[in-house]
């Protein structure tokens, strides 16, 4: 089973929860997807290993087989090859790597090499867990090739749990796609409760089956509960607003470890999303 | 013009609140909402809409299954993919680049608009504002950011205003670069964590890589003195100005319940811990506000040099 676990807004607690709910399983893979800004490490302390680097496919062109058609320039979406009179500029940052301009070339004088763009990590062998990680690179815009990139690492055999980026753009797409279940983690204020609903339209649309998080439970209001209620949207957990658990986490600790009886209700979190998901199926069949 | 940017690497430490406020107590500026997929500033500022148009970012490529043999090609060539057994093209995945146009030896793929979101010109209490709205699970949030911070331009141009305030995303990634790249100042809101010292660092990087000045502020500070500590001393080793510290408090919260600023929000009332609060923010704004004239006095001195030599 594949588990995300994703907010619309960011510092809600998705890697709280990822955390916690891996440190509750066993026989399990915890992913850091959130590759611009990843911390799930911080509370692990694991040594890491670069296991892959991630590339992306750029052109090089030979300017002595040039002869400035501007064919590519013309036809790259992302503004990545500009022509001057003189010569085939290349700007690699707007890169996607697309390949276009090679297969367009009529002089073949384009060729690819590879750019980085960042890394993939794991958890050294005899780690209390199996985690990976990516890494973006810094001024590196490519964050859901590191995302898909990471994927690839994902055991079918086991529970996998993926800690994603906040928002609602396309690098929490990549991270949630293919997903059985996605875990939405909020807060009950107004800022919390908008980008719930902006996430909630994200899992509708792909349609993977959701459930939700309150964190921080006791501040703002009431209107996540309402809201979860009238939308018969499961509520798996309720985290209080404790300055406990907020000053085990500046300290990087994931309170499962110094509060042993939430163990157990992330557990039961788990129990709930698989039964969610069977009588899903059964309703199916 | 200058720009002034917010943002933090990590997110809910509280940018939007913070420039909710600053909005409040800046006296000609612009506001831009930067954060296009989780844009929450509109619940405090309550703008009206003046004017909004639809945006759209990349194209999408679709399969006429009429024309189609179905011989591969696009999804041999796409290197996204985004193209399926049945030779549809899964919109959330194509990034529109058109090499499957390119290498259909039927031409039965073409490139269509897509909506991405929608940009927004209105009016608050604070004066003008440039917004968005990104559609669902949408590319280029990048571009939506770019289009954001071109609107606020504009609206400063039209009416006058000297001081564009953008409130950024959280990330380091193509969205939090359109927001910072070419302004002239950043501020990093962080909070005294194992992670927000990691996030703090690595956004940090990205102001340097883009050689814009950043300016750090230590949210919840009480929650972890000793981590405040670090992040101060980190600070003062690598140059950058820490601006101030705010204590761990519910304002923000009661605020935005209130649907208002923080500065608002203690206007009325009477705890000193509140109104505590809203002066040091104030005292934050008032830095900033000195360290964005001298910037404008530097670039203006610079000018007048400049015409001389001339």
């Amino acid at each position: 089973m594949k588990i995300a676990i994703a907010s619309g807004k960011g510092g809600t607690g998705k890697t709280t929860v990822s955390l916690n709910l891996a440190l509750a399983l066993s026989d399990v893979q915890l992913f850091d997807c959130d590759v611009e800004e990843p911390n799930c490490d911080l509370f692990l302390g694991f040594d890491l290993e670069k296991v892959e680097d991630v590339v992306c496919s750029v052109p090089v062109i030979y300017q002595e087989k040039c002869n400035i058609c501007r064919q590519c320039s013309d036809f790259c979406r992302y503004n990545a090859l500009a022509a001057l009179p003189g010569r085939v500029l290349f700007f690699p940052s707007l890169c996607h790597g697309c390949g276009g301009c090679t297969i367009l070339c009529p002089e073949k004088a384009i060729r690819e090499s590879k750019r980085p763009l960042g890394v993939i990590e794991k958890a050294k062998e005899g780690s209390s867990l199996e985690f990976y990680r990516g890494l973006l690179n810094i001024g590196e815009t490519m964050t859901s090739a590191v995302i898909k990139t990471l994927k690839k690492y994902i055991d079918d055999r086991k529970t996998a749990i993926l800690d994603a980026p906040p928002g609602t753009a396309c690098p929490v797409v990549a991270s949630i796609e293919g997903m059985s279940y996605c875990v939405l983690v909020t807060e009950s204020t107004p800022f919390g409760f908008h980008d719930l609903r902006l996430a909630v339209d994200v899992v509708r649309a792909m349609k993977i089956p959701f459930g939700v998080v309150i964190n921080r439970y006791g501040l703002g209001d009431s209107r996540v509960e309402e809201y979860c209620k009238a939308e018969g949207i499961p509520v798996l957990l309720k985290i209080p607003n404790d300055r406990k658990i907020a000053e085990l986490y500046s300290r990087g600790i994931p309170f499962v470890r110094e509060m042993p009886e939430w163990n157990e209700k992330f557990l039961g979190m788990f129990e709930a999303i698989k039964l969610q998901l069977t009588g899903k199926e059964e309703a199916r069949t | 013009m200058m720009q002034f940017t917010v943002i933090s690497g990590k997110g809910g430490t509280g940018k939007t609140t913070l420039t909710a406020a600053f909005a409040s107590l800046a006296e000609n500026a612009v506001i831009a909402d930067c954060d296009v997929d989780a844009a929450d500033m509109h619940l405090i500022l309550e703008p009206g809409i003046l004017e909004k148009e639809d945006y759209c970012g990349l194209e999408v490529a679709r399969i006429d299954l009429e024309l189609c043999i179905k011989c591969g090609k696009c999804r041999e060539f796409c290197r996204y993919g985004a193209v399926n057994e049945n030779f549809g093209v899964d919109p959330y995945r194509c990034e529109g680049c058109a090499v499957c146009t390119v290498v259909c030896p039927e031409g039965a793929v073409s490139m269509g608009k897509r909506v991405s979101g929608q940009v927004f010109y209105s009016e608050t209490r604070f004066g003008p504002m440039a917004h968005a709205r990104l559609g669902i699970g949408e590319e280029a949030s990048g571009k939506l950011v770019s289009a954001v911070r071109s609107n606020a331009k504009k609206l400063a141009e039209e009416c006058h205003k000297d001081l564009i305030i953008i409130d950024g995303p959280p990330g380091t990634g193509c969205s939090a670069i359109a927001a910072t790249t070419g302004t002239d100042l950043v501020l990093v809101v962080v909070e005294p964590t194992v992670s927000g010292i990691h996030d703090l660092k690595r956004v940090l990087e990205l102001a340097a890589h883009f050689m814009i000045p950043a300016v750090v502020c230590i949210n919840k500070y009480d929650i972890n003195e000793e981590t405040t500590r670090l992040i101060e001393e980190f600070c003062t080793d690598t140059g950058i100005p820490v601006l101030g510290r705010l204590p761990y408090n519910d304002i923000a919260t009661k605020a935005m319940l209130h649907k208002q600023t923080v500065i608002e929000y203690a206007n009325n009332s009477k705890y000193a811990d509140e109104n505590e609060f809203a002066n040091q923010v104030r005292k934050i704004w008032a830095r900033i506000k000195e360290m964005l004239m001298n910037t404008q006095n530097k670039q203006e001195g610079i000018k007048t040099l400049e015409m001389k030599n001339l």
